[in-house]
Parts: C-alpha cells; sequence; structure tokens
C-alpha cells in the first residue's frame, strides 16, 4: 500500500545477521517474557497439584487454623475453614488452565473450520455463516453464558466448557477469512487448483499454512478470553463450587468475607494468578502481533536503535561522524551478558577495521 | 521540430536546450550521505553525493529501484523516517524569499517547518497514498496555505479555487474527497498543492509512474507550462531515462547510492561517459532510430550493507577490469566534452562502438579517459 | 446512506435471534422446572403458575407458533410477567429502578474510559519512544486483570483496610430514601466512586493500548508523512492527518468490545453491591426468577445493539469513504 514512499532499504545486506540470531532471539522481548510467564504457569499446571502441601479440600477441624495469616505451615495462610490456601491455588491454576486450553483448542478449530470455509467456498455461504457469526458476536458474551447456566442445573466442567466454547469462535472466524480470502487470490492457490489438487487438500495444504501465526494469535485470544469468562462466572458462582478453579476460590473467599476480615492471602493470590496468567498471554500475543505486522516491530526496535530513543516523527537527525552507541552504563552492563550483543559487536569492529574501505 | 511533450527536439542546431545555467543554485547538496542505522550496522543508502538545482532547471535524477534516489531527495528536507541517519554533508538552500542562504541540515525544528514546503515542496507518487482520505480536496489545500501564509479564511478558499484553475480542474471538486477523483485529478490535486505556497523547489518523486501513458503526457506537459510561468525548479526522480532525456535540463544517473554520471541532456543522450548510462540508454527503444536488440542490465545492484571496494557498478559492467576495484569513486570531468559541467565517476571512458551514428554528434571525437588525478591512469588501456 | 441502513437491517436480524433464543431456551430445561419453583416459592397466585407454564413450555398451552406469536407480543408491550423472587412487583418495575444507576455509572464510566484512553494512545503512538512507552508492560498487565479483582483490591486498600475513605458497598448509603435532594445526591456520588474508578482503570489500559498500535500502523502511512513535509503545525498533523484516521479501526474496536463493556459492569456491580441490572441478573439466577432473568437478557442485548448502532452512526460521521461507498 505505500509501496510508492517507503524508502527502499536495501534488505540484501540483512541476511547474515538473521542467520546468527536464532529464531527464539529474534522475537521481540514483550514475546519472549510472556512466554516464559506462561511456561512457569503450565509448569505450576502439571506439577502442582502433586506438590501441594495439603489436600485443598481438606478442612481442618482445628479452630485455631481459621483464616490464619500466611506461616511457615501454610505458606498462603489458610481460608475459612482451615484448608490450605497454597494448595487450592495449585489445583486451581491447573483446573483453570485446563479449562482455558480446552476451550481455546475447540473454538480456535471451530474458527478456521468456519473462516476457511466461508472464504474458500464464498457467495450465499460465506454471507450466511458471516451473518451467524455477527450475530454471535454482537449478543454480549457474559450476559448470556449467565443465563445459559442459570437454566441448566449446576453443571460441571464439561458443560461449561462447551458453552465457552460456543461463544468464542465467531471473532476468530471473521478474522482467519478475512485472511483467507486474501490467500485465496493469490497465485499459489490459482496454480494448486490448475493442477487439479482437490478442495480439502489445497485448503489443508496450501492455505493453512499460511496462516499459522494468525491462528496462534488467535488460538492466544481465545485461551485469554476463556480464562476471564471462566473465573468471571465462578466468581459469581454459577459454575461447580466444589471443584477449584480460581474464580471458585475468590467466590469462596468473598462469600465468606474475606475482604471485611481482612484475609488477604485468601483473595490476593488467586486474583494474582489470573492476571498473571492473563498477562503472559498478552505479553505472547502482543509478540505475535509485532511478527506480523512489521510497522510495529520497527517501531520497537527502532526506538532503541543508536542508544538513544529515535522519535519516528521527528526530522531525519543529522550526526557528523559516525557515533558510537550512546547507551546507559546499567544497559552497558547488562547488554554485556548477551550472547547475541557479542556477536553483532564483534562483527561491527571487524566491519570496520577492514582495509575494503574505498570508498572515501 | 519538438518532442511530444512539446520541448525542442535536442539537436545539433539547438544550443538552448542543457545549456548550463549561470548563477547561484537555488538548492545546493553538497557531499551529503545518509545511512540506514539498522541492527547489523550501517546500510549506506546515500554516499556522499553533490548535486546543483538552479532557478528554473529540471534535474532529473535517474536510477533503480535501491539506488538511492528517493532517499537523497528526502534526506535533504530530512523527511526520512528512523533509522535514517544523515551523517555527512549540507544542504544548501538560496532561496529569493530568504536573505541569507542557509544549511538546511542545520536548521531548528521550528525553522524546518517553515521552510518546508513554503520553499521546497514535493510532488509524491502515488495521490491516493499521499492525500488524507478524511479531509476534502479544499481543506488539503487550505490548511499548508493558511499554514504558510497569513491569509484569511476566504482568501485561502479562493486561492485553492485558483490553484484547481491552475491544473485544470473544475472548482467544484473542492468539496470532493481524494476517493471521488480519478487517478489523473488525484495527481493534478497533488500538484496544485505542492505549488500552493509558491515553492521555489519541487521535488517530484515519480510523479507519472502510476499514470497510463496518455494522462502521464498530460500531466507532464501542464508541469511543463507550469514551471515556464511561476518560474520553480524541478528535480525528477524516475526510474524512466528515457523521460528525462525529453523532459530534464541536466540529468544526475545514480547507482548505488553514488552519482555515476551528471550532464546536460543531451550530453548524456549523445556522449554518455559511463558504461552504466550507456546500458540504460541501450534499454529502451527509439521512436524514430533503426530496430535494434534491447538490453537489459543482468546482475543485481550491491550489498549497501558492506560494500565491495572500487566501483559498485563492476558486477554488471561489461568494460570493467581489476584495476576498477582499486579507484576512488569521484565524479570528475569528461575531458571530450565541451561542457565543462559533464562529470562522470568512471575513469575508463570509452567510445560506444554499438551507438548508431544517428546520435552521434558530427565531428566529435571519441571519449577518452578522463580524471587525471588518477595515480594509475597510465597503466590503464584506453 | 446505505451502509447504515444495512447495519440496521442486520441489528435487527440480531435482535430477532435474541429474541427466538430467549423463548427457547427456557423449554430446553430439563425436568419440569415449574414445581421446583412452586416448591420454592409457594405462595404466588395461580395466574403467576400458569404465567411460568407458558413462558417454560410446560402443560401443553397451545401451538409453539401461537406462544412465540404471544411471547413476542408480550415483548412489544414490555410486559415482561411478574417477578418471581420480587413478588409481586412486575419485572418492568424492577427494570426501571435499576436501569438508572447502571447507564449512569457504566455509561459515565466507559466513555470516559474510552476517550481517555484514546487521547493517551494519540500521544503514545506518535512519540513512540517516549516516557509513555515504559507504561506499557504495567497497562498490559492491568488490562489483564479481571475487572473484579482489582476492585477487591481497591476496595480493601481503600474502604475495608488501609484507607477508609470510600463506602464499601451499594449505592448510596443504607437507609436513606432515593429522592432529589442533595443528601441523597451525594451520596450516591461518593457510592459510585470506586467502582467507577475500576471501570476506569481496566478498561483505559486497552484502548490506549489499542490506539497506540492504530497510530503506530497510521503513522507509516504516506499521508501522514505529506502532512510534515507540508510544513503544518505537529498538532495538526498529529490529530488531523494521523489521529482522525486512526480513529475510525479504534472505534471499531469499540463496537465489537460493547459487549465486553457490559459484560465487566456486570461483575462490577456484584462486587460494590451496587444497585444496578446486574446485581439483578445475578439475584434473579440464583433465585431461578426465570421471568426476570429472560427479561434482562433482553434489555442488555437491546442496549448493546443500540449502542452499536450508535457507533455506527459516528463512523459513519467520521469517515466520507463510508458515506460513498455505494457510489464509489
Amino acid at each position: 500500500m505505500t509501496a510508492a514512499l517507503t524508502i527502499p532499504t536495501d534488505t540484501s545486506g540483512l541476511a547474515a545477521p538473521a542467520h546468527q540470531l536464532g529464531r527464539w532471539r529474534r522475537l521481540p522481548p514483550k514475546a519472549k517474557a510472556g512466554a516464559i510467564l506462561l511456561a512457569l504457569f503450565v509448569l505450576a499446571a502439571i506439577i502442582g497439584p502433586m506438590v501441594a502441601p495439603y489436600d485443598p479440600s481438606f478442612q481442618s477441624p482445628n479452630p485455631a487454623l481459621s483464616m490464619n495469616a500466611p506461616s511457615a505451615a501454610h505458606l498462603l495462610g489458610t481460608t475459612q475453614s482451615g484448608q490450605d490456601v497454597l494448595s487450592q491455588l495449585l489445583s486451581g491454576i491447573r483446573l483453570t488452565l485446563e479449562l482455558g486450553v480446552l476451550v481455546g483448542l475447540i473454538a480456535t478449530a471451530l474458527s478456521v473450520l468456519v473462516g476457511v470455509t466461508a472464504a474458500y467456498l464464498g457467495g450465499l455461504w460465506d454471507e450466511l455463516l458471516m451473518l451467524v457469526s455477527n450475530v454471535f458476536l454482537v449478543i454480549p458474551a457474559l450476559p448470556l453464558l449467565i443465563i445459559l447456566l442459570g437454566y441448566l442445573p449446576r453443571t460441571g466442567q464439561t458443560a461449561t466448557i462447551l458453552v465457552l466454547a460456543a461463544l468464542g469462535w465467531p471473532w476468530g472466524a471473521r478474522v482467519i477469512r478475512a485472511q483467507t480470502l486474501s490467500i485465496r487470490n493469490r497465485d499459489f492457490v490459482a496454480a494448486a487448483r490448475e493442477t487439479g489438487e482437490s478442495g480439502w487438500r489445497i485448503i489443508a495444504f496450501e492455505i493453512v499454512p499460511n496462516e499459522v501465526s494468525l491462528i496462534a494469535a488467535n488460538f492466544v485470544n481465545t485461551v485469554l478470553y476463556a480464562i476471564g469468562a471462566s473465573v468471571a462466572l465462578a466468581f459469581i458462582g454459577l459454575t461447580n463450587t466444589s471443584t477449584w478453579s480460581l474464580g471458585t476460590i475468590m467466590y469462596w473467599a468473598e462469600s465468606q468475607e474475606a475482604l471485611q476480615l481482612g484475609a488477604w492471602w485468601w483473595f490476593v493470590p488467586p486474583g494474582l494468578a489470573v492476571a498473571l496468567m492473563g498477562t503472559s498471554l498478552v505479553l505472547l500475543n502482543s509478540g505475535i502481533d509485532e511478527l506480523g505486522n512489521p510497522r510495529l516491530r520497527d517501531a520497537n526496535q527502532r526506538a532503541k536503535v543508536d542508544g538513544r530513543r529515535l522519535q519516528p516523527t521527528a526530522p531525519t537527525p543529522v550526526q557528523h561522524a559516525a557515533l558510537p552507541q550512546r547507551t546507559s552504563p546499567l544497559t552497558a552492563f547488562l547488554r554485556s551478558f548477551s550472547r547475541s550483543a557479542y556477536i553483532e559487536d564483534r562483527a561491527r569492529r571487524v566491519r570496520s577495521t577492514q582495509p575494503s574501505e574505498g570508498q572515501r | 521540430m519538438t518532442t511530444d511533450l512539446g520541448r525542442p527536439v535536442p539537436g545539433l542546431a539547438d544550443p538552448g536546450r542543457g545549456r548550463r545555467l549561470s548563477g547561484e543554485p537555488v538548492l545546493s547538496i553538497r557531499d551529503l550521505s545518509i545511512v540506514y542505522r539498522t541492527l547489523a550496522g550501517d546500510v549506506r543508502a546515500v554516499d556522499d553525493v553533490s548535486l546543483d538545482l538552479h532557478p528554473g532547471e529540471i534535474v532529473g535524477l535517474v536510477g533503480e529501484s535501491g539506488s538511492g534516489k528517493s532517499t537523497l531527495a528526502y534526506g535533504a528536507t530530512r523527511l526520512l523516517r528512523a533509522p535514517a541517519v544523515i551523517t555527512n554533508g549540507s544542504v544548501r538552500y538560496a532561496g529569493r524569499r530568504l536573505t541569507t542562504p542557509t544549511d538546511v541540515l542545520q536548521l531548528t525544528t521550528d525553522q524546518l517547518t517553515k521552510l518546508r514546503w513554503r520553499e521546497i515542496a514535493i510532488v509524491f507518487q502515488s495521490a491516493m497514498n499521499a492525500l488524507n482520505p478524511v479531509l476534502s480536496v479544499h481543506d488539503q489545500l487550505t490548511d499548508v496555505i493558511r499554514a504558510h501564509l497569513e491569509v484569511s479564511r476566504r482568501d485561502a478558499t479562493s486561492k485553492a479555487a485558483g490553484l484547481l484553475d491552475l491544473v485544470g480542474i473544475p472548482r467544484t471538486r473542492l468539496r470532493s474527497y481524494p476517493h471521488e477523483l480519478s487517478g489523473g485529478m488525484r495527481q493534478r490535486v497533488m500538484i496544485a498543492m505542492a505549488l500552493a505556497t509558491d515553492p521555489e523547489v519541487v521535488i517530484m518523486d515519480e510523479p507519472t509512474t502510476a499514470l497510463d501513458v496518455v494522462v502521464q503526457r498530460e500531466i507532464l506537459g501542464q508541469i511543463l507550462d507550469l514551471k515556464d510561468s511561476l518560474g520553480f525548479a524541478i528535480l525528477f526522480i524516475t526510474h524512466d531515462l528515457s523521460l528525462l532525456l525529453e523532459l530534464a535540463d541536466r540529468i544526475a544517473v545514480m547507482y548505488a547510492g553514488q552519482l555515476m554520471e551528471v550532464g546536460t541532456a543531451v550530453e548524456i543522450h549523445h556522449e554518455p561517459a559511463h558504461p552504466y548510462t550507456k546500458r540504460l540508454l541501450r534499454s529502451f527503444p527509439s521512436l524514430r532510430g533503426p530496430r535494434r536488440e534491447l538490453t537489459g542490465i543482468p546482475g543485481t545492484p550491491p550489498d549497501l550493507l558492506d560494500p565491495p571496494p572500487g566501483c559498485p557498478f563492476l558486477p554488471r559492467c561489461t568494460e570493467g577490469t581489476d584495476a576498477c576495484t582499486k579507484i576512488e569513486v569521484r565524479l570528475a570531468r569528461v575531458r571530450t566534452s565541451a561542457d565543462p559541467d559533464h562529470l562522470t565517476a568512471c575513469p575508463f571512458v570509452l567510445p560506444d562502438p554499438e551507438l548508431p551514428d544517428s546520435l552521434r554528434m558530427s565531428g566529435a571525437e571519441p571519449a577518452v579517459i578522463a580524471a587525471a588525478s588518477q595515480p594509475n591512469a597510465e597503466e590503464l588501456k584506453p | 446512506m446505505p451502509f447504515i441502513l444495512r447495519r440496521l437491517a442486520f441489528y435487527i436480524v440480531a435482535a430477532w435471534a435474541a429474541l427466538t433464543a430467549n423463548f427457547f431456551l427456557p423449554r430446553l430445561m430439563p425436568g419440569n422446572a415449574v414445581e421446583a419453583i412452586m416448591s420454592k416459592f409457594p405462595n404466588l397466585t395461580p395466574a403467576t403458575y400458569h404465567a411460568l407454564e407458558a413462558m417454560l413450555g410446560v402443560g401443553h398451552p397451545g401451538s409453539l407458533w401461537s406462544q412465540y406469536g404471544s411471547y413476542l407480543n408480550d415483548v412489544v408491550h414490555f410486559n415482561f410477567g411478574i417477578s418471581v423472587s420480587d413478588y409481586p412487583a412486575p419485572v418492568s418495575t424492577l427494570l426501571a429502578q435499576t436501569i438508572p444507576w447502571t447507564l449512569a455509572l457504566v455509561g459515565s464510566a466507559t466513555v470516559i474510559a474510552f476517550f481517555v484512553g484514546t487521547l493517551f494512545g494519540i500521544f503514545a503512538g506518535w512519540r513512540n519512544g517516549g516516557w509513555l512507552d515504559r507504561l506499557l508492560p504495567g497497562l498490559m498487565f492491568v488490562q489483564a486483570m479481571p475487572y473484579f479483582f482489582l476492585a477487591l483490591v481497591l476496595l480493601w486498600l481503600l474502604a475495608v483496610h488501609v484507607l477508609h475513605i470510600f463506602p464499601i458497598a451499594q449505592g448510596y448509603a443504607g437507609g436513606l430514601v432515593p429522592g432529589w435532594d442533595w443528601t441523597f445526591i451525594s451520596s450516591a456520588i461518593g457510592h459510585s466512586i470506586l467502582p467507577a474508578f475500576t471501570i476506569v482503570i481496566t478498561s483505559l489500559a486497552g484502548w490506549m493500548l489499542q490506539m497506540r498500535n492504530v497510530m503506530i500502523t497510521t503513522i507509516g502511512e504516506d499521508y501522514v508523512l505529506a502532512g510534515q513535509a507540508k510544513g503544518l503545525p505537529s498538532r495538526r498533523v498529529i490529530f488531523n492527518y494521523a489521529a482522525r484516521n486512526a480513529f475510525l479501526p479504534q472505534l471499531q474496536g469499540f463496537g465489537l468490545a460493547l459487549g465486553f463493556v457490559v459484560s465487566g459492569a456486570i461483575v462490577m456491580e456484584i462486587v460494590f453491591s451496587y444497585p444496578g441490572i446486574g446485581l439483578l441478573l445475578l439475584g434473579a439466577v440464583q433465585s431461578n426468577d426465570y421471568p426476570l432473568m429472560q427479561a434482562i437478557f433482553l434489555v442488555i442485548t437491546f442496549a448493546v445493539l443500540i449502542a452499536n448502532l450508535i457507533v455506527d452512526l459516528v463512523i459513519v460521521a467520521f469517515d466520507p469513504r463510508v458515506r460513498t461507498r455505494e457510489a464509489a
């Protein structure tokens, strides 16, 4: 779109460093932070309940153990009925993450199915599917969820998952359809059709592989939505209150007046856990966003080139004589530990001392 | 005899066009170097370029994609976005309105804002992208008028209407939005906008490349008429050398961020003094000359991040030798040319055996080696 | 104009879908729900039981079509029946009592958050690399936090334990009678500060981040560069060239997010025991007050649809291309 004015930078010279930096390092720092944080939670989800010190549902008959602040025996304190908050938390992380991932998988699969089909078939099917998606999108989700759960008797995890997935697919379907439409008109798809590849094969092998990052972003978004919605529903008390999801822990905290009694250890840890899980997903997502949108990526990377922050809309800076990278001492210190930075610096130093500089 | 655009055909009997214009240049670029500061290092987009633009002159800047011609032009008004950095040189502007000439690169942001458009305007390549889609034509014309001139709203509106008259667009179009105009009309609006504050220099970045040939011809004709009547200088950037041969007074050929040859259109056309220019000339057909095979230029431009030593064109040059890796790339006078301002970066300029006689100037000697300051000149084959 | 008409047609279809879903959902419930209600609320009049049966499709009250017809007729006349949990108040009365509270709180807080967040986003996008960028990770954290968690934390800090500035719950001090006198109004305002504050903080982050990203993309467009090349004052380039174009996707995002805004607000009301429609909905669900549940769902959905329509109107006002799309 802006091919007209974009000053063409010679990218042939940039191929070499990309090989030196592995794929992990090329990810924007936001995505890396998000991925690491998420990995911690996944780890907690996997091994958490196994290393939990107590059974989360075990109610201690000892009244002295009720509503205890964090101590050596109970790292995150106890609830009204003497249950260990830490164990509940670990159990909750697993349950909530499980639910989120399951909903994400189902909803994303549905999104891809609907989106690609709508774009590929086109015409009336496209209009119909999109109409359905848009109607689902415009109707507010949480009230509908509340009503649905209100009509059904106290339901378990499965029903919640299905209901959440049923409301979570439309957004992704629209996005994927848009992308598929633009890919569908490209030459390599036409070529595949000409050589007689069947529709399904084209979809599976030509179109979908090109949308992987979009599908990944969609998945992350859906997990985020699922966690948020399920925690909210559990907090209100509409889902099964005998299983320990993070929202349920907070539901019990609220109903037992933890707030008024000052038992912050009861409701803060689960809330923080949800917040941090959500943050890691948002970071991961904005990292994936940047990979897809070169302007965002450039904006975030450019800002640091030169050691100083360059404002993109300021007039082109004039620096007579190449300045060394002006970095603050702290940045330089931290940077000295980075392997990729070492490689870059060394390459730069070698280049500047080569006698091949016959241009001036 | 005139060309399609109504300009006199460059010929033997017409010494007028392309004659060196005397007087102080209105824009004087000296030793300008611009790099893109990337994580991998500095990409040398423009390397030590010097160019002059005289009042009322049309200078064509030609080169392939990535040659740095756009970078040069936008860098002159510091319009390049990060990570571009200007690392050397000066851009001296000496317009009529200024009491003393000033170096654009040394201006503060406020001074730069005042200078932009009022003195140096730009016509962008794609009008669809360069016009603000949510503002009407009237708003886009008047906002720049009112930003630079102290006029009332009504005067600005009538001035905007006058500008549309100038480019041949009906006044009712003032109310239109860019998406409601045809391609040619949009480009005309861009030109009208560029002339809104009566600039001395207009930089045109491939203004007609996105248009079909018929519209292209009309617009170029209009540009020339406007130039003659209003008297501004034009820096015309394009990859189409054939266009410049008809349009420009002087032509600068750029390659890999450096100037390869600078001269009048007549000289470049008949006595090209650089292998790259010669290849460019041979890559488009002539309407009137004999039929001949078109040749492109195989190969790709060099890596600007880590340029090889010597002449950047060497890998694609059919006349190059090992000696070319040792030269220092500088513009120097072409000895055989009558024009003292015909410069070339190739010290080994050779006569072109395939150049048809009709294009040679009668009685002229073949060009010989220039750049007497070259230390190894004697060792090299002519 | 055709754009608005098409959107209107879409909203009508969506409204019809909501209405129909609302009609069918109670009928899908397993078991005989009416008996459950009867045992829970034994003192309702027989007429109410019959109405409930009609609503739930129990006891063969006629063909499905005739039920549907009378249901639609009721909706059009705002006849939502009698509330079971708050017997004998009619549902419409309950709605009328609570809707103003929700509108006042959620409506104003959301609008404030949107505009302030967008404004910050404009500056963060323009001065990319400035100090606002350092806030980004923090903002992401706030955005990812569940609405009610922040509410709880703020309540704990400012109302319960650390400081005691704000009231803990409800829309106004207990014992006061709602009226247009200053005591009541000041009490109402005081009670709404924390909830409003919570809504503003959690949603502002989202709007700011989104606007920042859109601005960065827009700044890369040629017309912004042209605006700078024209030597226009910075403010004009930022607002009339960049922001005005970036605002369109931002508005569209706002439209899409309206559903979430409402959802968050509902939970917020529950945390603060704020007498709005969200609290009413929870009470209805907890006490199986089906008529009330149905009505609230309809009201919320219709409100979101109308808000979407308003957003579409604003988009048309801002984007000339949309207006002449059919002509192009």
